[in-house]
């Protein structure tokens, strides 16, 4: 089948024309053209701008990512280990998991003031409960033919760990990365709209008072690329290296 | 010499009233084979667990080797339970103690003809090659006691044959004290220096027998045979085991 490798292509294409002849159509400046947004984009690598906001929201990316994933596999293996623990904080999971991100963020700004590490600290609180769930669920279903194996032969808990546990969790762990990710960058958004003077969030609060829609598209479309870079050169590869002893 | 003592006075499953195992007994010379023959559910893996300390919920007393620290158990389950994402060897390296070189490794897998496949990861790899991996690894932990639970289970006759010569083979070149559990008399006969044939419900021991065929001529279909018949003929109290 020829024809299907050129498919993703083409359903790309198709998108563009589609927008191309959408803006044509309007001739309004809420929607400008492809070729206008890429020229903005263009202008924004040129002169600094992007790289600047794109890299300052990428580092606090991978700050609350890294402090929530770690935690998160932590006490999602522990809860899932341990039933009496899990009994006692599963209604703290529950409301955290429900109280809407942007309380979190205000009260952390409230608490702690608008600084660096409230807005880490917002995000994070944000995406813990869903990485502990995620890990948690993978903890229960953890094979006990292989826990007693390991117990049998008396495998230290490093051990364990490493090579019992930690493999099984893969696809969760997977699982948590990409929709944490997805999450995060959003709520970062906020966080950098509501009280910092820098990253994405920040320069698309000053487009949107100033009606600037090509701009905002420029700066979503350089997002959208981020991530899936981070796909392409990350994930895939890591996916690719824990999967290899499948048949 | 007494190896392994076991007296299980109880062991019962909470939310059962009856018993798996009550008022066992059992005692193993050093480096014998035995071999536990009893219908399936009798209780046998239960044993099997509480020897291999995965299961201390039990009254009664185990005693393993002459010393008093917690014995080196290797036990070959019923599946092979090795971890899909570690090769053969790194399998067998992972229950090394640090002071074990894996070295050591290297004619365990010569004996078990896995010399080849030492780099393959087990799905890659056909079932009984999977059991004799299970094999290797009891073996390399230099066990005080070797359980095995139906290892061959699952094997076509051929191929568990192999796997049970290659075992045998393995067994005279380094003597351990085992603990064979089967239903197949005809595969405890092969193996076995005794017999422990088991009552169910809850298990006790109804009679030990000591296998009279010489180790030379296990492989011997008619004598084995022959020697099924003979206690099919003696023992009419065991005739449903046969």
């Amino acid at each position: 089948m020829q024809f299907n490798k050129y498919l993703p292509s083409l359903s790309l294409l198709v998108f563009l024309a589609v927008w191309q002849g959408a803006a044509s159509y309007l001739h309004n400046n809420t929607l400008p053209t492809p070729y206008t947004v890429a020229m903005v984009l263009w202008q924004a690598i040129v002169s600094g701008q992007l790289p600047y906001h794109l890299g300052v929201t990428l580092l606090r990316l991978v700050v609350s990512f890294s402090i929530s994933m770690l935690l998160g596999c932590a006490i999602g293996i522990v809860l899932g280990r341990n039933k009496p623990l899990n009994a006692f904080f599963d209604n703290w999971l529950v409301i955290f998991l429900n109280v809407p991100a942007l309380v979190t963020i205000i009260l952390c700004y409230v608490w702690f003031g608008l600084v660096e590490s409230a807005a880490i600290l917002a995000v994070v609180i944000n995406k813990l409960p869903n990485v502990i769930v995620t890990i948690r669920e993978g903890t229960r279903a953890l094979n006990s033919d292989l826990m007693d194996m390991a117990r049998c032969y008396h495998f230290s808990k490093r051990k364990t760990l490493c090579h019992v546990i930690l493999p099984q969790l893969q696809p969760f762990i997977m699982g948590a990365t990409r929709s944490g990710l997805a999450l995060i960058w959003k709520i970062i958004l906020v966080v950098e709209l509501l009280g910092r003077s820098n990253g994405m969030g920040y320069q698309l609060h000053l487009f949107f008072q100033m009606f600037d829609v090509a701009s905002i598209l420029a700066y979503t479309i350089a997002f959208v690329a981020v991530i899936q870079l981070i796909e392409w050169l990350i994930l895939k590869p890591l996916d690719n290296k824990a999967l290899r002893w499948r048949r | 010499m007494t190896d392994v003592q076991i007296n299980i006075i109880n062991k019962t499953y909470i939310g059962t009233a009856q018993p798996t195992i009550a008022n066992f007994s059992l005692s193993l010379q050093a480096n014998e084979f035995v071999c536990l023959v009893g219908s399936s559910g009798c209780g046998k893996t239960t044993l099997l667990n509480c020897l291999s300390g995965l299961d201390t919920h039990y009254e009664g007393e185990i005693q393993v080797g002459q010393q008093h620290t917690a014995p080196k158990i290797g036990y070959i389950f019923q599946n092979p339970r090795l971890l899909p994402w570690r090769t053969v060897r790194e399998n067998i390296e992972l229950v090394l103690e640090s002071e074990q070189s894996p070295t050591l490794i290297d004619p365990l897998l010569e004996t078990m003809q896995l010399t080849q496949s030492q780099h393959e990861y087990p799905e890659r790899l056909s079932v009984g090659m999977n059991r004799r991996v299970a094999i290797i690894r009891a073996f390399a932990v230099n066990p005080d006691l070797l359980l095995m639970d139906e290892p061959f289970v699952s094997l076509d006759p051929p191929t568990a044959r192999d796997v049970r010569s290659l075992l045998l083979q393995l067994w005279q070149q380094r003597p351990h004290t085992v603990l064979f559990v089967t239903h197949d008399l005809r595969e405890a006969i092969a193996l076995a220096d005794r017999l422990i044939f088991l009552a169910s419900a809850p298990m006790r021991v109804i009679n030990d027998i000591v296998v009279p065929i010489p180790r030379t001529q296990r492989h011997d279909e008619a004598a084995i045979e022959n020697f099924r018949q003979q206690l099919i003929n003696h023992y009419p109290d065991i005739k449903h085991l046969l």
